[in-house]
């Protein structure tokens, strides 16, 4: 297998100047995209075959802190050239997370004022960070979860139509298209062309769909694989239980090689092994994105698999993802391997 | 005692759709126990399989987190209010 350099790093999508890096920018819009691939080394020992690599695509480099930056920017982009989005209007959208995150800092970057919908439960670091960036937050009935803040967005687009732009992330193919466009051709450059399997949290899908379309057209026989909460109940922050969910227009299940289920409560302790073992603080959707790619390593022989950590786990200091953590130990991942092998053996 | 508890969406699929149900019990744990009775399936998604609150799931009694009470040994009395909320709001 070729050498996945350093200097493989420095040219994502040489045809396209955009995605080169930049030392000096004139907007944060510049600055979104070019996250490194980190190997995942000490996590996975001897629990991987020696001929399987597992890298991990760092979102929480982006400026904004997550991937949503990607879709974020895509999304105004689209709507500005297309005349919907224009001096006067205000940006709104409901989101729990990530991409309110993204759109207040755009919307502050390119100066259109932005009004976010959400459960009353999102984290104190999370409302902090989207009304630092001088957007204003509704707050909907925490019980009701996304659906609550879905109707609600609804009501206050319905009560001044006109006024508002949505991205409407679930159902704007723009977001995905910003996977196409730079996801999946700097993952296709950081690895020499060497992946084999494309692995992402399935929350809008945005990511998974366009980053796996494109990576697709480069080598038909990468395999995609999507990774979904076990369980409508679940604790995995930005992630959808399809089956128990509004689907998202833009999740074409078809293009996909495989859906893999995960549990809450082994995910977070995947956020503990990198921590203590990788020097990696990730949120817990990246947890559960090692968590598939482990599974998929113990049935292969060699490969190269690519995942998404879409955040930092920074701005999950306050939520309920660090109860327990002390109790954990690094030796405790085999148990957790042990245990997530048979239940899975078990469902199929 | 008979307590009201305020379901949230994922967990109505055991209540058939109803978003608030009463239940009886004398402490948190005991009132869970009551509603696996009235809707199986409910406390498996409460509750590990040491019995203990599982990390993403809040219970409130009275608008307080059961974890900075008594946790489930949280004392209930008639007419109390218990809310289970998801410890995300789901979404992105």
């Amino acid at each position: 297998m070729a050498t996945i350099s350093q200097s493989s790093l420095q040219s994502p999508a040489d045809a396209n100047s955009e995605f080169v890096p930049t030392s000096r920018a004139v907007s944060v819009l510049e600055l979104i995209g070019n996250t490194p691939l980190l190997e995942i080394k000490r996590a996975t020992r001897g629990l991987i075959p020696p001929g399987v690599r597992i890298f991990a695509k760092l979102e929480g480099f982006n400026p904004g802190g997550s991937v949503k930056d990607r879709a974020a920017r895509k999304m105004l982009e689209v709507g500005i050239r297309d005349g919907k989005l224009k001096p006067g209007k205000v940006i709104i959208d409901s989101t729990s997370g990530n991409t309110g995150i993204a759109l207040a800092m755009l919307g502050s970057a390119l100066g259109y004022p932005v009004e976010l919908v959400m459960a009353e439960n999102v984290s104190r670091e999370r409302k902090k960070i989207i009304q630092a960036f001088g957007a204003k937050i509704h707050f909907s009935d925490p019980l009701e979860s996304s659906d609550g803040a879905i109707i609600k967005c609804r009501q206050i687009i319905a009560a001044e139509p006109g006024r508002y732009f949505k991205p409407d992330q679930y159902n704007n193919e723009a977001n995905a298209l910003a996977h196409f466009e730079t996801t999946g051709p700097e993952i296709w450059h950081q690895t020499g062309g060497q992946v084999t399997h494309f692995i992402a949290c399935i929350g809008t899908s945005g990511t998974v769909m366009g980053t796996g379309r494109y990576l697709k057209t480069q080598n038909p026989a990468v395999k995609v694989i999507g990774v979904e909460p076990d369980d409508a109940m679940h604790g995995l922050e930005g992630l959808k239980h399809i089956a128990s969910s509004i689907v998202p227009a833009i999740f074409h299940e078809e293009q996909l090689d495989e859906v893999m289920f995960v549990g809450t409560e082994e995910s977070y302790d995947m956020v503990y092994v990198l921590g203590q073992t990788e020097g990696v603080l990730v949120g817990q959707s990246s947890g559960a994105a090692l968590l598939a790619a482990l599974r998929v390593a113990q049935t292969i022989r060699e490969g190269t698999i690519v995942i998404i950590f879409p955040d930092f786990g920074d701005r999950y200091l306050s939520t309920n993802l660090w109860i327990g953590w002390r109790e954990w130990r690094p030796e405790k991942l085999e148990q957790v391997m042990s245990k997530w092998n048979a239940s899975t053996n078990a469902t199929t | 005692m008979a307590v009201r508890v305020r379901v949230p969406t994922p967990l109505r699929r055991f209540t058939a759709g109803v978003d608030e149900v009463p239940a009886d019990g004398v402490s948190v744990k005991t009132v869970i126990e009551d509603l696996e009775r009235r809707h199986p399936g409910i406390s498996e998604r409460l509750l590990d399989e040491k019995g203990d609150l599982r990390r993403f799931v809040n219970i409130y009694l009275n608008g307080d987190d059961i974890r900075f009470l008594d946790a489930l040994n949280s004392k209930v009395k008639d007419g109390d209010d218990i809310s289970i909320v998801p410890a995300i709001a789901g979404g992105r």
